[in-house]
């Protein structure tokens, strides 16, 4: 099964959405409420760093038997250092984003904590790639 | 384990969706006005404690399985909070003390830290 949404640049009043029908699909495919947790904490994470650093992006999902995979792919502007921006506390979010509760350089952290498998393609002037793979038997807590 | 019933009685506070909940039970408190923070979190059946009165917070709840916010300094939940939480059966409470005295009431009746 598969499903993809949109994902708006700057549009807070939205964020969350796709995670929040993703975690209701995961929960009516029967996937184990804590592995629903991490899958969904991850991709919110990714999805609010969309909305907040990108210029607009898509979220997909696909689940098999085996394993949920999740990709956020944004259009740009890309992360110059990634290595910087997976050290937890180093951030570049706005004032604006802060005062949303968020942006406080822990999200790419938690992602690879809550991921099986994490991969990120990215660099400055281009698109950022995140692919998180949750093994369905797997468990990471 | 404390049922949000008690919750709501310790810090004197005012329900305002989800009532069905009241027997719902908590074991962790956590206070934060940092998202981010929350997101962090692994255990079940927390409440949480926060000053941030807009969707995020209660967006934020749902999608880590938090069922239950409690809005200190009489902070005032937007409908769009209110319809939110509602559909995902998430109780809103607004309590007249701050994050810090609604916490340490909750704590001296046995709500537990997360570390």
């Amino acid at each position: 099964m598969q499903t993809t949404f949109s994902v708006t640049a700057g549009d807070f009043t939205k964020a969350g959405t796709a995670s929040s029908q993703i975690k209701r699909m995961l929960k009516q495919l029967g996937v184990p409420q804590h592995t629903i947790k991490r899958i969904i904490v991850a991709l919110f994470e990714a999805e609010v760093n969309v909305i907040a650093h990108s210029f607009g992006g898509e979220v997909q999902c696909e689940v098999t038997p085996e394993k949920v995979f999740v990709r956020v792919v944004d259009t740009g502007p890309g992360i110059p250092n990634l290595s910087l921006a997976m050290k937890e506390g180093w951030s570049t979010a706005s004032e604006q984003v802060r005062e949303m509760g968020y942006g406080a350089g822990m999200g790419l952290p938690n992602i690879k904590k809550s991921a099986d498998i994490l991969e990120i393609d990215t660099a400055a002037n281009n698109h950022t790639d995140i692919r998180m793979t949750f093994y369905l038997n797997g468990d990471n807590q | 384990m404390m049922k949000l019933s008690e919750v709501i009685d310790v810090i004197d506070g005012k329900v305002l969706c989800c009532t069905d909940l009241l027997d719902k039970e908590v074991k962790f408190g956590f206070s934060s006005d940092l998202m981010s923070d929350v997101l962090t979190l692994r255990d079940d059946d927390i409440l949480l404690i926060t000053g941030l009165a807009n969707v995020q917070s209660v967006r934020t709840a749902e999608l880590s399985d938090i069922n239950a916010i409690v809005l200190v300094r009489n902070k005032v939940a937007t409908q769009a909070m209110i319809d939110m939480a509602t559909d995902a059966d998430i109780m809103i409470i607004t309590t007249k003390h701050s994050m810090f005295k609604a916490s340490g009431l909750l704590f001296g009746k046995g709500l537990s830290p997360i570390y």
